[in-house]
């Protein structure tokens, strides 16, 4: 084992972890929005709209991501020309992107929803009885203190994510992951690339998820 | 002020409310009472339609709740409700949850709902928690709060779903100090409560509930001073809860 | 719009033999089964016991179990998998290496390589699960399985495992159903499961949406039949009187 070409390369895999980053916090924002709009839509009194939603958590809970990262990969140009009618080149990011959001929609959806229910239902009765309307219950009361409840588990959710984008492999997008195979691989060194691609996502992981305990600690105290 | 028409209500085949027909005038102070599961605090929930009901209607300040048209949300900003379990909004300070509706709802500026909002904490004798969080406050004090949060959107009528009975014995009567005080100013309220000290100090009528019935109607004096003309339930509800 | 809809697709000949597309679904839908099956054996016995060890009051025994998870836990799967097909094998003794590399064909050395990483990545998870479900049980049980003699092995073979194994069932159906889906990364070193040959259908194809909604398919019925039938495994085992169990 050989290292010593690894500080070389850092530039390079550097370049690739802010892909990593970037998929990570878009697709964040991206699926907790939406999956935020689907915990709702779940819990509307609307037979309609509750069955939608929850066929759609349903749905993408039971297939794989790594299914959807290539079928994205594959269908979203496709798609996208019967939108526009014309060629419109996508690269493998954000088809990747799309992938991520509406995969991930679906577990962010199950945290909002179990975060809405657990504030008591005596607090949606006191906002509307002071005149507010359901959205404004919602968003001024509700989803406020559902967000602070859950915020351990989002954040759990978050790092989880961040492994995941190292699936992003298969459509040869260069994140990190890649950038230190395609590396190791020009270099011929390619254990050596691998072993320290595993250790700084432990390193993130661990640290980020040791960060959560001490805020969830801190929440429940 | 209210008008509750001929209203009954099912969850599903379970009949909570059955006929039931009686009036608030501006102005009269109103308890009802009952045992548990008597339907009183659902039928006060209908009031303000945070309970639907499935016949009948009631009208709020000439406002009828059955019309599809109605507003609610609109009809509910002139009615003031106080919970049983307070419900203030755990995640805001105290006077946010003085001027979060007075802004959002009413549309008032943040400096004159603050004002009004202070003005109000100062007259349940709460001025110095301002900026304090609900959870650091006594279930006394968090309920004088959540009066003054009733009390900020200048409601028509006040509405208190047993307001004293999830305190501690020692903090009753300062909940009830200030509904005294508000009766006596002239405030139309109709409060479910079994404290029948407060109900013959202030109310006008008292209103006797009996599995989804109304079963008593009638003035204060009469409800209290002629126990032997009382209805036979009343008659053991009373036995059990006035002091002998 | 030009894109030929054709459902007939999965009946076309591949051109190889007498083969037809579906064929490669068959085989793929087999080669899934067989990585969650037998990555899902590794991940149960090994969990179980890394959840008791987690369990126990050595500190040491405790702390390597629970090293493990972290290590296991934070490193991303696919990275993993890299580990175990192209270092692991490096690092045998020569012979063992030669093995691998040189006798077993391209899929077994994939499949084992895949089995391995799976089994040893849900185990972690299955031991926090265990772990969870022990502590979850009142103390009483411990002491009063004590006060009757019983030692430790015992105690948990006896009293404890039988009770949490019960209450974790739900949390240990999606371990399951995640092993399943999971298996889908052995298609990135080469091993033609499901969603290898879904990909490899829709290129020999271009008919890539019917390809892709039947491996959709396919995944949904597998995931929704294995959870009723958990469900139905559940009620079968549930204790009357016990957390979850019938009156």
């Amino acid at each position: 084992m050989d290292f010593s070409s690894i500080p070389a390369a850092l530039p390079a895999l550097w370049e690739g972890m802010q892909t990593t980053l970037l998929l990570l916090a878009l697709g964040v924002l991206g699926s907790v929005l939406l999956g935020t709009l689907l915990a709702i839509l779940r819990l509307s009194h609307n037979p309609l709209l509750a069955g939608i939603a929850s066929a759609y958590v349903n749905y993408f809970r039971s297939i794989p991501l790594l299914l959807v990262i290539i079928w994205f990969y594959f269908a979203v140009p496709f798609v996208l020309r019967w939108i526009t009618g014309e060629d419109t080149p996508v690269g493998a990011f954000a088809s990747c992107l799309v992938a991520f959001v509406m995969f991930e929609a679906a577990f962010y959806c199950e945290i909002v929803r179990a975060g809405i229910q657990s504030i008591p239902h005596g607090q949606m009765s006191a906002a509307q009885a002071l005149g507010m309307t359901y959205g404004q219950s919602m968003r001024l009361v509700i989803l406020p203190q559902a967000f602070r409840k859950m915020t351990p588990l989002l954040l759990q959710q978050s790092i989880i994510l961040f492994q995941d984008t190292s699936l992003v492999y298969s459509v040869g997008l260069m994140d990190f992951l890649n950038a230190a195979r395609s590396h190791g691989d020009i270099i011929g060194q390619p254990h050596e690339f691998l072993i320290f691609a595993g250790l700084v996502y432990f390193v993130v992981s661990f640290a980020a998820s040791q960060l959560v305990k001490r805020l969830q600690k801190r929440l429940t105290v | 002020m209210i008008s509750i028409r001929n209203v009954s209500k099912w969850y599903g085949d379970f009949q909570v409310l059955t006929d039931c027909t009686t009036e608030v005038r501006k102005g009269e102070v109103v308890v009802v009472c009952g045992p548990s599961g008597s339907g009183k605090s659902t039928l006060i929930k209908c009031v303000n339609a945070l309970e639907p009901f499935q016949q009948g209607d009631i009208e709020v300040d000439g406002t009828s709740l059955a019309a599809p048209k109605t507003d609610l949300p609109k009809l509910r900003a002139r009615v003031g409700m106080v919970f049983q379990h307070f419900e203030l909004f755990p995640h805001l300070t105290v006077t946010e949850n003085l001027t979060l509706a007075q802004i959002k709802v009413l549309g008032r500026g943040k400096a004159e709902a603050t004002e009004k909002g202070l003005a109000l904490l100062d007259r349940v004798g709460l001025a110095a928690h301002a900026h304090k969080h609900p959870g650091q406050l006594s279930g006394g004090q968090q309920q004088r709060v959540a009066i003054a949060r009733a009390l900020a959107m200048d409601p028509v009528v006040m509405l208190f779903d047993e307001p004293t009975s999830a305190l501690d014995p020692e903090m009753v009567n300062e909940v009830l100090d200030v509904m005294v005080q508000l009766a006596q100013e002239g405030m139309t309220m109709m409060c479910v409560t079994h404290e029948m000290g407060f109900a013959r100090k202030v109310a006008d009528r008292v209103i006797f509930m009996d599995r989804g019935n109304i079963v008593e109607d009638c003035a204060t004096e009469a409800f209290f001073g002629d126990i032997a003309a009382r209805c036979e339930r009343a008659r053991q509800f009373l036995a059990k809860i006035l002091p002998h | 719009m030009d894109y030929n809809w054709d459902w007939g697709v999965f009946f076309r000949s591949t051109g190889i033999g007498d083969e037809i597309y579906l064929d490669w679904f068959v085989a793929g839908f087999g080669w899934t089964l067989a990585v969650a099956l037998v990555g899902w054996i590794i991940a149960l016995l090994l969990g179980s016991l890394l959840g008791v060890l987690r369990t126990l009051p050595n500190r040491w025994l405790s702390g390597i179990a629970s090293a493990y998870v972290e290590l296991f836990r934070n490193v991303p799967l696919l990275v993993q998998l890299f580990l175990w097909y192209f270092l692991v094998p490096d690092l045998l003794p020569t012979p063992l290496e030669l093995w691998f590399k040189q006798d077993l064909s391209p899929a077994t050395s994939a499949y084992l390589s895949v089995v391995v990483c799976l089994g040893l990545f849900t185990a972690a998870r299955v031991c926090e699960q265990v772990r969870t479900g022990i502590q979850a049980l009142p103390r009483g049980q411990t002491a009063a399985a004590q006060a009757l003699g019983l030692r430790s092995g015992q105690i948990y073979r006896q009293v404890l495992l039988p009770q949490a194994f019960r209450i974790i069932i739900p949390p240990l159906t999606s371990e399951f159903l995640n092993i399943i889906k999971n298996s889908s990364v052995a298609s990135l070193i080469g091993l033609m499961e499901l969603l290898a040959q879904t990909r490899q259908t829709a290129e020999f194809t271009t008919n890539l949406f019917e390809a892709f909604t039947l491996a959709t398919l396919i995944y949904f019925t597998l995931n929704m039949s294995l959870m009723l039938f958990m469900r139905w495994i559940e009620k079968k085992v549930a204790v009357p009187g016990l957390i979850g169990g019938g009156k």
